[in-house]
This record gives C-alpha cells, structure tokens and sequence, in this order.
C-alpha cells in the first residue's frame, strides 16, 4: 500500500513552524517523547514506546561452532525488520534504504563498540560457542526509529539470561532454567543512539524528530554515546555540511539525553528484577492499562434474575425432559438415546447376553469406540 | 403494528456487535390489516431475508421517522457516492490528475472539472496541492472520480485551497460530529480564536488561525476531543481560552 503523500501546504507549515521553534506536539527542541519501557515474561524480551513509535526487541541463545578467525569470541548477531504493520509505506521483503541504513547503525553502535564481552561467551575454545541473536521489529512508525530500537536493543541485552552450562574434559551440559538459575550477559556499557534533525541547510535542528518533521528534514546526525562520555559512533546522512560547532554543540545535548535514558533503563530494569523476586505478576499484560477507549464505554449492565426460576420451570414443562434414572452406581442416563441409523448390520448379529449383571459392577453404556472408558470416581461411595 | 420499531427501540442506546439478529414476529391478530412499514437500515446494518443483522460494532441510534444506523469507530475511509473529501494531488497525467484520498485506490479529478475551466483555460493545480471535491463515482470495482464543482458548475466552496494551514486526521466518528448542524465542538472552538476550518469525511481535517502556535492549539485540542465527554471537553476548552497566548 502507498503512503499518504505529504502535501505542499504541510510541508510549508512545518518548515513555518521549525523556523519559529514550534512542534507539532508542544514539545521544545530538545526534548524526547516520553519513553516507556516493558519487559514480557520470557528473559530478553522488550517494547519500547517512544511517543508513538513502538518497538519490540527479542534476544535468543544458541550454541554453534565459533568463526575460524575468532575461535574464542562468541557471535553476535543483529537483525532489524521494517512490517508492514508499522506503517503503510513499508513493503514486504523489500530492501529499502531506510531498513540497510537502520540494520548497519545498530550493528555500528552495538558491535563495533565492544559493549557485551564476547570472550566470555566461549564455552569450549574452537568448537562452542554461544551466538547471541538481537531481532528487533518494528511496531508503529511515527518517527525516530533508530533511537527506539537502540534503547530496545540495549535493554533486552541487559535483561537477557543465558543458560548455565558445565564442562567436563569434552562434555558440555546445558542446564534448563529449573535446573540452575541462567546468568546475566557481561555488559561493559550502554550506547544508545540520539538523533538530530536538520532543517533548512543545516540552520535549525530538532531532537527526535517525529514522522511528519522527518519528512521535510534535510539531513540527519545519530550520535550513539554512553553515559560514560563516549562517543561510540556517530553518522551524518543527507548530504548537509555541518560546521564543528554544530557537531560538538550536539554532542553535548546528546550526553545529557543519554545519561537521563540510561538512569530510565535501569530503572526498569530494578524494577522488573524486584517484581520477579517478589513473585509478582510480570510481562507485558501488566504493564498494559485496561479500558482505554473511553468514548463509546458503557457501564455494566444488570442482568434480571428474578424470574429465571419461573421461566426455566415454564421450559422444563414445554419440553418434557425427564429426569435423570439411575441405572448403576457411578451410571445415570438421561432420556432415552437416539438408535444408531447408520444401518451398521454386521454388528447386529447375536450377541451373548450376559443375564449375571453384577449389582456393583458399573456399566458401560457410552457408545464411544475408544478402546478404554475410564469412568471417574470409581471407588466412590 | 409497531413490533418492528419496538425491536429496535428498546435496543437504540445500547452497544451491539456483529452478528445480533433483528427478528420481527407479524402480529398474530387476524384482523387482516398489516401495515408496510418502511425502515431505512443505515450503515452497519444489513437486511437478510426476513431478519436485520448488524455487521458492525457500535451503538444503535435512531432518527426520525425510520431510520435505524450503527455508530461504530473507524480511521480507514471506505469511498462512497456524494461524500465531499479532502485530497492530495499525487499526479498529473494528460487531461487528469490523480488524487489521493485515504482510500485503497486513488480517485481520478479531471481538468474540467473545475468551475470556469475550459480546454484552454486549465486550472492551476500543482502536485501536492489540496483540493476538496465530491464523489460522482465511488463503488468498489472501480477507481472512484472526484469532481471540484455540483450539477449546477458552480464551485460552491470546492477546489484547490490551503495555502498555509496544517492538514492533519482524525477518525471517522470525529468528523461526522463536527459535521453534525449543530456541533457542539466547534460552538465550543469558536469561543476561543478565530480560525479557518476545511473538513473532509475522509477523516481529514485543515486548519488555519491567524500564527503558527494557535494553529497547533487548534490541532491539538480536535484530536484530543474524540475521546473525551463533552464536560471534559468543555473544561478544557475554558481553561484554554483564559490562558490562551
């Protein structure tokens, strides 16, 4: 399906409103949509809610044999996918721009900056290791995309729990999570991207931009940084010249934004943690407020109960059902069953009657042809 | 006599989902005079045989003196005969242009369709402009043609607009309140600012005040105001004009 075409009155309209430092949410030009982060139940499972884009990000485990250049470092592997479902303009299985340009910043910010100990995901040097798979897709699209997904990435890296496992000379065991408790990946630190916007050859920018001022950007700058300072990996796409100041100016604003997001994983992540311990509900069913459509709500409704005994008399007597004969004990037959019509004639050829039915031996009268009816509460009185 | 409207009556009000069934019982009285009476089943409501089904979710509403329709929540726009939208011309091919309306198709506008628009006098229409125009063909098998002035060829508030403004959506249920006679809504946004409004029942929506800052306040409260009761409406309303910059 096509995207909505943006029209020339809109575009204008933004630009207007970009030059007087005026979005279309309130927000000022350095600010973030809010950010909510959830965990499901599984271990490495995350959303990330940026204003309206959604995230979801999925970390699994394996074992294989370690690359031959590498035979002590574990493998770790990323994979962004763009659905449909995020927004009309996404096709798929089609290798857009934006899906390579999103796919290498998120291998660029997590794998080049040496953020999870690969060494210690070597189980038997040459010949096991573990590959750590980071897929991320995205829910809804209104903007910003790659911030979210480092965020999601980071932080189902984070809340990711391997299974333990046990060397014996060649033999490798691998616990189950009942069996031992999984352990937590190493993580040295947490880059995570912050993008800038520019407008108008470079004079004017903006902080998460969303859909819409993405539209009529002219370049974008992804600054991925952690809260230690560093800066990890920055990009600039668009083709606009920017001077050194502009750079530096952004990456101080990108600092202070990725210490306040980094104080916020692990935030949730304390908290994710406690309610584990404690036993309470987690996952993503929690974490989702009921009744949010509220316009077309109504209140529950009474149902009459006052003359229900009267009315299910008044069927009972319509339709003559009778009551239940007890034929044996633990046996109750209610009317009379329907004679099979299927005109099966080879089974109606005579069958020994046994006359001697014992009185405390429970009859069978089921028509079922499972070799076996197990009849509950036998011993029963 | 009244069964059929005692059916619907004691249900209008109420929220039903796809698949409740209307069934009319004629009265058993053989006194030979049945009335026909005639019930017109508006959208999400659909007659099968002897029985009235409802296919959508909704509530029941009535208006007199027979007529029976589902209130339901939508943001997809299905194109329909007669409905006036806001468009975005895409393309321009030859003697049409190519319109995009929110619908699976693009509809078609030619350059006739226009009031004073003649072979040699075309208007002047842009790619990315925004017109607003009427459906004279909108089924489901073909593309659906819009047309820019009514049977008379007068242009009647239709055509290309918007120099300045911001168009933005909304979902179907809003726009058919703002376009309610008496719109409690926008009595409410008058109070506030002047402004400039263009609604199209395709859930688009331009608005245009006199600076940028109160053209998003507008903005913004039209798309808050569909989830909220018109008292938390009308607070909200009060308690943006006394701050209003």
């Amino acid at each position: 399906m096509r995207d909505t075409p943006l029209s020339n009155c809109e575009r204008r309209f933004l630009l207007k409103a970009v030059e007087e430092k005026k979005r279309l949410d309130g927000r000022q030009t350095y600010d973030y949509r809010n950010i909510k982060i959830t965990f499901g139940t599984d271990y490495g499972c995350c959303i990330v809610e940026l204003g309206r884009t959604r995230v979801l990000c999925q970390v699994s485990c394996e074992l294989v044999p370690p690359k031959d250049s590498r035979p002590t470092e574990g493998i770790m592997f990323f994979n962004l996918e763009l659905s449909p479902m995020a927004s009309p303009a996404f096709e798929p299985n089609r290798q857009s721009e934006l899906l390579v340009m999103l796919n290498r910043q998120l291998e660029r910010c997590l794998r080049n900056s040496k953020c999870i100990d690969t060494e210690s995901l070597c189980v038997v040097s040459g010949e096991k290791v573990w590959q750590i798979r980071v897929d991320v897709h995205v829910l809804n699209h209104d903007g910003n995309l790659m911030d979210a997904a480092s965020i999601a990435a980071i932080s189902a890296l984070s809340h990711f729990r391997r299974p333990d496992v046990a060397i014996q000379g060649r033999d490798i065991t691998v616990f189950s999570p009942e069996e031992r408790d999984p352990i937590p990946l190493s993580i040295y630190h947490m880059p995570i991207c912050v993008s800038f916007a520019f407008f108008l050859q470079g004079s004017y920018l903006l902080v998460d931009p969303c859909e819409r001022e993405e539209r009529v950007k002219d370049g974008l700058l992804v600054i991925a940084m952690n809260k230690h300072r560093e800066i990890c990996s920055i990009q600039s796409s668009g083709g606009i010249m920017l001077l050194k100041d502009q750079v530096l100016r952004c990456s101080k604003i990108a600092s202070v934004k990725v210490s306040e997001i980094t104080e916020l994983i692990n935030k949730a992540l304390e908290n994710d943690r406690k309610i584990r311990k404690e036993g309470g509900k987690f996952g993503f069913a929690e974490s989702m407020p009921k009744e949010r459509i509220t316009a077309l709500k109504r209140d529950e409704a009474p149902v009459e109960m006052t003359d229900v005994k009267e009315t299910a008399s008044e069927i009972n007597i319509l339709r003559s059902v009778s009551s239940p004969v007890l034929v044996a004990m633990g046996t109750a037959q209610v009317g009379e069953g329907i004679v099979n019509s299927w005109g099966l004639d080879e089974d109606e050829e005579d069958e020994p009657q046994t006359e001697d039915t014992k009185t405390d031996e429970v009859m069978v009268i089921s028509d079922s042809e499972e070799e076996e009816v197990v009849i509950l509460n036998e011993e029963a009185q | 006599m009244d069964t059929i409207h005692a059916c619907f009556k004691e249900k209008i009000g109420e929220v039903l989902l796809p698949g409740d069934v209307f069934s009319f019982r004629l009265p058993e009285s053989g006194d030979g005079s049945i009335k026909t009476e005639k019930i017109i089943c508006g959208p999400g409501l659909r007659r099968n045989g002897e029985e009235v089904q409802v296919c959508k979710s909704g509530i029941l509403r009535h208006k007199q003196p027979n007529m029976y329709w589902i209130d339901s929540q939508q943001r997809r726009y299905v194109p329909a005969k007669g409905e006036s939208v806001i468009g975005v011309v895409t393309s321009k091919s030859g003697d049409i242009f190519k319109v995009d309306v929110g619908g699976s198709e693009q509809a078609s506008l030619s350059y006739l369709a226009f009031e004073g628009a003649t072979k040699r006098n075309r208007p002047n229409v842009q790619v990315g402009d925004l017109v607003y125009g009427q459906f004279t063909i909108a089924n489901k098998d073909m593309e659906p043609e819009l047309v820019c002035i009514d049977s008379c060829g007068r242009a009647n508030g239709m055509g290309v607009f918007g120099a300045d403004g911001l168009l933005f959506k909304v979902s179907l249920g809003l726009v058919r309140r703002l376009l309610a006679p008496q719109s409690e809504i926008i009595k409410d946004l008058e109070k506030i600012f002047p402004f400039e409004l263009v609604v199209g029942m395709n859930g688009r929506v331009w608005v245009k005040a006199k600076t940028v800052q109160q053209t998003l306040i507008v903005t913004n409260l039209l798309e808050t105001s569909e989830n909220m009761t018109s008292q938390q409406r009308q607070t909200l309303f009060k308690r943006v004009a006394e701050g209003s910059l």
